[in-house]
C-alpha cells in the first residue's frame, strides 16, 4: 500500500534523527498523563512509537486516499452557492477522512480532544499532506487557529473551541488581510466595537480569506477608535452565522481545493482574545510565524511530488534509444533537485524543532512562575530559542518556497513538452508551489525580517563553534569551504554596515540572508555526512555550489552592485 | 435494540501490489516479499458492524484463525474501534483449507458466547472460494445472507438486508442470529483512530508473549500473560486446547482439498494484426469480431 511516510527514506532519516527528548518531556509534563489518558507515552522511546504509529497512518492517507483526489479537485474547485462555500468533493472527503482518523489536533492539548504532539511531528504530517493535495494543506494546516486560541484565550473559549477543531468537527480561518491591508495589516480597518450590552461586534471588509466559510472566524480588527497603528489591533474569536456573509471566492492559479474569500461582516458578535491591543504585535505575530513554518512545509511538500513525478518520467520516457534519465544532462538536473530537497528537509525540521523549544519551554517557564518557582533557567533556553526561531522562521519559509519554484520548475521542464499538457500532474504542481512565496508574508518580506539578526550575526557563535570542529578527512576540504563562506559573509557585512545606506542594506539583505542559509544548511548537511555516508554526496553538492553562489553575491556587495537603486526613476523611465 | 457482532477478519499476502520479486520462477508465491493486508472485503464487514454499533449500540469482536503474525491484524481492528479482538492460533490448525477452517471458526465463535450477527467478507482476495462465511454459517446452523450490500433495518430481531445479485439486488428479511457475507461495495472501511492506535500498539496475544519469553530467560509466560491480561493489553488466544475440536477435523488433517500442481501461465504477446485507420478496416474489424462473438 502506498505511504508518503515509509516511501520517503529521507523524511524518515530525519524522523530518526530528531533530537526532541526534552521538547517531549515538557510536553508530556514528564510523562504524568500516561496515567490518565491511554494513549499517552511512558517515556520518550514510548512517545517517538507514538508518533511514528500516527505519522505513518497520516502517511497511508496521504498517498492512498488524499493523492488520488487531487486531480480532480484542481479541476472541480470549490463553488459559492446561495452565499455559502461548497468544497470540492474530494476536499470534503478528506476533511472527514482526517477527521475520523483523529488527525485534526496534532498538536492540541489531550483534555481538548488533540493528540499533544510536538510541532516538529505536526510539520511533518504537513509535508506528507502537501504532498497529496497542496490545496488540501490549506485548511488541514488551520489546525494553527486553534492553536492561537489554545495559547492566548481564556479556558472558557478553550473549552468551547478546541474540541470542535480537533473532532474536526469545525474548520476555521485566520482573518487578517482587508483590500488595502495586505502585506501591510497595521492598515487594518474592520471596526470592532462594543455594544449596549458590552458585546463585542465586528463590521467591515476582509479579503483573500483561505477558507473564510470556516465555522470559527480568528480576526484581527481595529478595536481603538481612532488609532492608526499595530496598537490599535485587536484579535477576536467568533462563529460563523448569519452576519457573516461570504461575497465571493477567488479564482486562482493553483491551489483550487482551498477556497479564498471575501467576507463582509455585519455587527457579528465575537469574542476578544487575549488582551486589547496586542492582537497585531502579539496574537498575529504567533500566528503568522507558525503559519510560515506550515507554508514552508507544503513548498516541500510539493517539490517532493515534482521530484518525484520528474523521476517516475525520466525513468520511462524514452528518446535517442534509452530512457532520458540516463542522458548526463538530465541526470544532473534530477540530482540538483535531489540535493535541494534533501537540504530544504534538514533546514525545515531544524527549524520545527527550534520552535518546539521556543514554545514548550516558554510555557514551562510560565507555569514555574505561576507557582512561584524559578524560571530562569527555562527562561533563558525559551529566549535563546526564540531568537533563534524568529530568524529561521522566515529564513525557511523564504528559502523552501523559492526552492519549489525552482524544483517544480524542472521538473516540468524534464517532462518537456507533455510537461506543458494538462495530462501530468506536474502542471498543477507548478501552479501550485507559486504561491507559497507570495502569500503568508513574500519572499521579500521574509527576508526583510530575517535580515535583523543576520545583520547582527546572531548565529556568529554557532558557526565558531562549528568551524572549531574536527571533521573526518573526507569531510575537511568541505568544511573548508564552508569556512570560506564564512569570511565572505562577514566581509560582505562589513561593506554593508560601513555604507550605512538604508537603501543599499535593504536590497543587499537578499545576498546576506541568502548566504546566511548556506551556512547554517551547510553545517546541518555536515553533521549528517558524518552519520550516513550517502549524505556526503549532498553535502558535497550543497555546499560546493554554495560556496560559488556565495562567490557571487559578495562580488554583487562589493562590487557596489545595488547603488543604482536610488535611481531607480532614471532608469526606468 | 443493541446488537453484539462478531467479524471474521483474515491476513492475506497484498496481492494488489505484487512486485518483481514476489512470483518465484515455478509460479509460486515467496510470501516472505509480500506484504500482508487485511483482507479488503473483511475490512468492509468489519465497516459494517462498526456502523451497526454506532446505529444501535452493542459490541463488536473481530476473530481471526492465522499465525502469530495475524496479531497485526487484530491491533488494526481495534485501532478502527471493535471492542474486542480474539487469536484463533495453533500449529495444529495451520494448513487448513476452507471445510477446516469453517469448523475451526464455528467452535471459536461457539466459545465466544451470545451473538446476534456474524459478519464476514464474500472472499479473500488470496484464495478466491467464498466458501469459509457460508460454511461457517452451515456448521452453526445459522441463516445467511451473502453478497450483502447495505442493511436497511435491524428492529425486533428482525434484520432487513439489501443483498447484491446477478442482475440487480433483492431486499432480505430474516431473524437474528444470522451469518452475512459481504461485498467490496457495501461500505468505505474508516480509518484507524490515532488514539486507539497508539493506546492499541502494545497489546500482545499469546504467541507473542511467548516468542518474548523465548528471547528472554527472565520472563515466565504465566506471570507475562497475567501482567498483559492486567493492562487490558492481552488479545485472548484460542489453540487447540480452549476448543472442543476434533483434531483430525483440523488443519492439513481436516483439509480434504490438496494442491495438486500449480501452472505458471506467461502471457506474451503474440499474433497481432495492423488495422487500417479507415472505414473499411475498423469495418472489417467490427465484422471479425462479431464472427468470434467477441460481440454482437
Amino acid at each position: 500500500m502506498p505511504n508518503f511516510f515509509t516511501d520517503n527514506p529521507d523524511l524518515l532519516f530525519h524522523f530518526d534523527h530528531l533530537a526532541l527528548e526534552e521538547v517531549v518531556a515538557l510536553v508530556e509534563h514528564d510523562y504524568q498523563q500516561a496515567s490518565v489518558y491511554d494513549d499517552a507515552p511512558t517515556d520518550y522511546a514510548d512517545a517517538v512509537q507514538n508518533y511514528r504509529e500516527v505519522l505513518t497512518l497520516a502517511g497511508q492517507i496521504a498517498a492512498d486516499f488524499i493523492a488520488p483526489r487531487a486531480a480532480q479537485v484542481d479541476v472541480e474547485g470549490n463553488r459559492l452557492e446561495n452565499d455559502r462555500v461548497i468544497y470540492a468533493t474530494g476536499i470534503r472527503e478528506a476533511l472527514d477522512r482526517l477527521g475520523q482518523a483523529e488527525l485534526m489536533g496534532v498538536t492540541l492539548p489531550r483534555k481538548y480532544g488533540g493528540l499533544n504532539f510536538p510541532t516538529t511531528i505536526y510539520i511533518m504530517a504537513i509535508e506528507m499532506i502537501s504532498r497529496a493535495d497542496a490545496s488540501l494543506m490549506n485548511l488541514y494546516g488551520l489546525q494553527d487557529i486553534a492553536e492561537t486560541i489554545n495559547r492566548f484565550g481564556n479556558e472558557a473559549q478553550r473549552e468551547q473551541f478546541l474540541p470542535q477543531f480537533a473532532s474536526g468537527a469545525c474548520t476555521g480561518a485566520m482573518v487578517l488581510t482587508e483590500p488595502d491591508a495586505g502585506s501591510d495589516l497595521q492598515a487594518v480597518k474592520l471596526q470592532a466595537y462594543e455594544d449596549a450590552e458590552g458585546t463585542w461586534r465586528l463590521r467591515g471588509v476582509k479579503r483573500f480569506i483561505t477558507n473564510g466559510c470556516g465555522d470559527i472566524l480568528l480576526v484581527l480588527a481595529r478595536s481603538e477608535p481612532g488609532s492608526k497603528d499595530g496598537r490599535g489591533l485587536s484579535l477576536f474569536v467568533c462563529r460563523s452565522d448569519e452576519t457573516v456573509k461570504v461575497r465571493r471566492i477567488e479564482h486562482k492559479l493553483g491551489i483550487h481545493g482551498s477556497p479564498t474569500c471575501e467576507l463582509q461582516f455585519n455587527d457579528t458578535p465575537a469574542q476578544l482574545v487575549g488582551k486589547r491591543k496586542f492582537g497585531l504585535i502579539k496574537y498575529v505575530m504567533d500566528l503568522m510565524n507558525g503559519a510560515r513554518l506550515g507554508v514552508a512545509a507544503q513548498a516541500l511538500g510539493i517539490a517532493q511530488a515534482a521530484y518525484e513525478e520528474a523521476v517516475r518520467y525520466a525513468r520511462a520516457r524514452r528518446q535517442f534509444g534509452q530512457v532520458i534519465a540516463n542522458l548526463p544532462v538530465v541526470a544532473n538536473m534530477l540530482i540538483d533537485m535531489r540535493v535541494a530537497l534533501e537540504s530544504n528537509r534538514s533546514l525545515l525540521y531544524a527549524v520545527a524543532q527550534w520552535v518546539d523549544r521556543r514554545d514548550k519551554y516558554g510555557e514551562r517557564a510560565a507555569q514555574l512562575r505561576e507557582r512561584g518557582e524559578s524560571s530562569a533557567e527555562a527562561g533563558e533556553r525559551a529566549k535563546q530559542a526564540t531568537q533563534v526561531a524568529a530568524l529561521l522562521t522566515p529564513l525557511v519559509k523564504y528559502v523552501l518556497s523559492e526552492s519549489a519554484n525552482k524544483i517544480t520548475y524542472d521538473a516540468l521542464q524534464i517532462h518537456g513538452g507533455a510537461g506543458y499538457m494538462r495530462e501530468f500532474p506536474i502542471e498543477r504542481l507548478t501552479r501550485d508551489a507559486r504561491v507559497t512565496n507570495i502569500y503568508e508574508g513574500t519572499s521579500q518580506l521574509q527576508i526583510v525580517a530575517a535580515s535583523g539578526p543576520v545583520l547582527k550575526d546572531l548565529l556568529g557563535e554557532h558557526f565558531a563553534a562549528a568551524e572549531a570542529k574536527e571533521y573526518p578527512g573526507h569531510l575537511s576540504g568541505l568544511a573548508a569551504k564552508l569556512q570560506e563562506i564564512r569570511r565572505l559573509f562577514l566581509d560582505s557585512r562589513e561593506v554593508v554596515v560601513a555604507k550605512a545606506d538604508k537603501g543599499f542594506e535593504e536590497v543587499a539583505a537578499r545576498e546576506l540572508v541568502d548566504m546566511y542559509g548556506y551556512l547554517f544548511v551547510g553545517y546541518l548537511l555536515l553533521e549528517q555526512a558524518q552519520v550516513d555516508s550517502r549524505k556526503v554526496f549532498i553535502a558535497k553538492r550543497y555546499i560546493v555550489s554554495a560556496l560559488a553562489e556565495a562567490r557571487k553575491r559578495a562580488e554583487l556587495i562589493t562590487g557596489d552592485n545595488f547603488a543604482d537603486v536610488i535611481h531607480a526613476d532614471k532608469i526606468l523611465s | 435494540m443493541s446488537c453484539n457482532s462478531i467479524v471474521l477478519v483474515k491476513q492475506v499476502p497484498d496481492t494488489a501490489n505484487i512486485s518483481g520479486q514476489v512470483m518465484r520462477p515455478d509460479g509460486t508465491i515467496n510470501r516472505a516479499k509480500l506484504p500482508a493486508v487485511f483482507n479488503p472485503e473483511d475490512k468492509v464487514a468489519l465497516e459494517l458492524a462498526l456502523q451497526l454499533k454506532d446505529r444501535y449500540g452493542g459490541k463488536v469482536t473481530a476473530l481471526t484463525m492465522g499465525p502469530p503474525k495475524a496479531s497485526d491484524l487484530l491491533r488494526e481492528c481495534l485501532s478502527m474501534g471493535a471492542d474486542e479482538v480474539c487469536l484463533v492460533s495453533d500449529r495444529k490448525f495451520a494448513g487448513a483449507d476452507t471445510l477446516a477452517t469453517s469448523y475451526v471458526l464455528s467452535r471459536a465463535i461457539a466459545k465466544l458466547g451470545p451473538f446476534d450477527l456474524v459478519f464476514a467478507g464474500r472472499q479473500a482476495i488470496d484464495g478466491d472460494t467464498a466458501q469459509v462465511g457460508p460454511q461457517t454459517a452451515e456448521k452453526l446452523d445459522l441463516p445467511q445472507i451473502t453478497y450483502a450490500e447495505q442493511i436497511l433495518e435491524l428492529r425486533d430481531g428482525v434484520i432487513t438486508v439489501k443483498r447484491r445479485i446477478d442482475d440487480g439486488y433483492e431486499v432480505l428479511r430474516a431473524p437474528l442470529p444470522l451469518l452475512l457475507t459481504v461485498i467490496a461495495d457495501a461500505a468505505l472501511p474508516r480509518p484507524p483512530r490515532a488514539k486507539r492506535l497508539m493506546a492499541c500498539k502494545h497489546v500482545r496475544s499469546l504467541p507473542e508473549l511467548e516468542r518474548m519469553v523465548d528471547a528472554n530467560s527472565l520472563l515466565y509466560i504465566d506471570t507475562l500473560v497475567d501482567e498483559y491480561v492486567q493492562q487490558g493489553r492481552f488479545i485472548r488466544t484460542l489453540t487447540v486446547d480452549d476448543l472442543e475440536v476434533e483434531a483430525e477435523r483440523c488443519g492439513l488433517a481436516g483439509s480434504p482439498t490438496k494442491v495438486k500442481k500449480v501452472d505458471s501461465v506467461v502471457l506474451t504477446g503474440g499474433n497481432h494484426q495492423r488495422v487500417p485507420a479507415t472505414r473499411e478496416g475498423l469495418g472489417q474489424l467490427v465484422e471479425e469480431l462479431m464472427n468470434d462473438r467477441v460481440f454482437g
